[in-house]
């Protein structure tokens, strides 16, 4: 009997638990609704389709709050590589994306998905490898490096996840004519740039990635910037929201407050000057139009 | 070695520093857990005893399914349910994507079918005797069950661990459907998988360590509550 009664009292405990967890997410979404005509006042969410690196620096962490505070929304950042930030825009199911892959923006763009495109900062792709540099690349100009290590068959690690690092790195493939497969120790992890620093640390292989996730884990890796600073080298990120003609349940007047947040004075700033402190340089350069 | 150490102190800071943010994931992790953990035994029992106890055209069909369910990849699961609530999904005008709304979905997802198999093999699994028995002495239906599911009560809450246990170690579904959501639907897992992408391996540490107390301690409680009144 005793027992019967414990395990009713837990069962009743849980209920509780997930009443609070149900009654909240109803309330959300009730409210969301009712409160579509006279959204002025009302905290909505935005979804923002964006890409590993913004997260992993921690820009996100800094840039959000404050967008919140002075918008009266709450951005749900979802940071996956550019691939899927961009399929996401592409479907509908993000209102806003900052992401860095130039062409395939200009796509979305053309295909009247995403609207009101902006040009919002810059950081570098660097090529970083094993400190003993065993292909001998550091200093060399970025498709010269390239060269000798598909030419010595240097281990290679590519995040091979159609994000815009990946896309970066197959541009300079191609403009070397080369087929990076054929190197047998070039290897895909299909992972965020993170995971993939970490595999080349592991591997003490050389790899592309952009200069703020590099900084940003430099502590942890036992890689080295071996070529830096070619105009080749840019990752243009650009803010975009998506048409609100072509997909109408997105949020668009937030969408549209959060590009004018990424390009205004103020923003652009505190981008400047994220990063400075911890890593003795900035990780992101202000780049508006 | 240096490492473990390190993760160590730092869990033992994190939780002597009473982060706020530490907790706020602790605590909805163990939320969205219990209450997807509830829902599946809510439902799940009951259907196991149906399925254990009676006999129906299609009956070995549906148990082919549950068998299957039991091993869900939650990645599948995660998929299923991310297009089930796009906006442009069957479900999408209630918002519910990147809601622990809808970890929840794809936990109970995943846990179900544990529980329904296991509560069925364990009715199953009962002596065809003692059931002629009980229906002998007249007793209804419902009271049958009663009877039965003390019986086999061990049983029961040995579905409900396993049931916990996937979800609370589910990772894959969560990510998806969640989104990792800083103070939204940022859980234990999610971050775990974060941490170490930032190559923060000590915080990952510290934190998979507080999801192994988290999971000691509710599978303690549960555990103590299957064995009681043992004799043997």
């Amino acid at each position: 009997m005793k027992l019967k009664q414990i395990f009713s009292l837990s069962l009743i405990a849980m209920l509780i638990f997930m009443m609070t967890a149900c009654s909240n997410s109803t309330d959300e979404t009730s409210s969301k609704q009712e409160e579509q005509p006279k959204a002025a006042e009302e905290v909505k969410d935005l979804i923002l389709a964006t890409t590993t690196s913004t997260q992993d620096s921690g820009l996100l962490d800094v840039l959000i709050p404050m967008f919140e505070e002075e918008s009266n929304t709450n951005v749900q950042p979802i940071a996956v590589g550019t691939g899927q930030a961009l399929e996401m825009g592409k479907k509908g199911e993000a209102d806003v994306l900052l992401v860095h892959a130039p062409d395939s923006e200009q796509e979305l763009v053309d295909s009247g998905d995403a609207i009101n495109r902006k040009r919002v900062m810059y950081n570098d792709f660097i090529l970083v490898g094993p400190a003993n540099d065993p292909a001998g690349i550091k200093g060399m100009e970025v498709g010269e490096a390239f060269q000798k290590l598909f030419n010595d068959g240097a281990v290679f690690i590519s995040r091979g996840d159609d994000s815009g690092t990946h896309k970066k790195e197959l541009d300079i493939w191609k403009s070397l004519e080369l087929t990076p497969g054929d190197n047998t120790s070039y290897a895909e992890t299909g992972q965020g740039m993170g995971n993939t620093l970490l595999v080349a640390a592991e591997k003490q292989g050389y790899v592309i990635t952009d200069r703020a996730t590099y900084l940003a884990q430099k502590e942890s890796l036992d890689l080295e910037i071996l070529v830096e600073g070619d105009e080749d080298l840019l990752n243009i990120y650009h803010v975009m929201q998506i048409n609100p003609e072509k997909h109408d349940k997105v949020f668009s007047e937030g969408a549209e407050k959060f590009v004018d947040f990424m390009i205004n004075e103020e923003t652009q700033k505190v981008i400047e000057e994220f990063g400075q402190e911890e890593y003795g340089e900035p990780l992101f350069f202000p780049y508006t139009e | 070695m240096d490492l473990l150490i390190e993760g160590l102190k730092k869990a033992i800071e994190m939780l002597i520093s009473g982060d706020p943010e530490i907790f706020e994931i602790t605590w909805l992790t163990l939320r969205v857990s219990l209450t997807a953990v509830l829902i599946s035994t809510f439902i799940g029992i009951p259907a196991g005893v149906i399925l254990g106890l009676t006999s129906f055209p299609g009956r070995r069909f549906v148990l082919i399914l549950i068998n299957i369910g039991m091993g869900l990849p939650p990645v599948v699961a995660g998929l299923w349910i991310t297009m089930l609530l796009w906006r442009s999904g069957p479900l999408g005008s209630f918002s519910l994507l990147y809601s622990p709304f809808a970890i929840i979905m794809a936990q109970i997802l995943v846990s179900l079918p544990i529980i329904i198999g296991l509560t069925c093999s364990a009715f199953q699994q009962m002596d065809e005797k003692m059931l002629l028995q009980i229906k002998a002495l007249g007793a209804t239906r419902l009271q049958t069950v009663r009877l039965l599911v003390r019986e086999v009560k061990i049983a029961i809450l040995a579905a409900v661990i396993a049931g916990f246990g996937r979800v609370i170690a589910e990772v894959g579904a969560a990510m998806m459907v969640g989104g990792n959501i800083r103070g939204e639907t940022r859980i234990l897992t999610t971050s775990i998988v974060m941490e170490v992408s930032k190559g923060n391996f000590d915080v990952a540490l510290a934190l998979s360590f507080l999801l192994m107390s988290l999971a000691f301690i509710i599978t303690f409680l549960l555990t103590n509550l299957q064995q009681r009144n043992r004799v043997r």
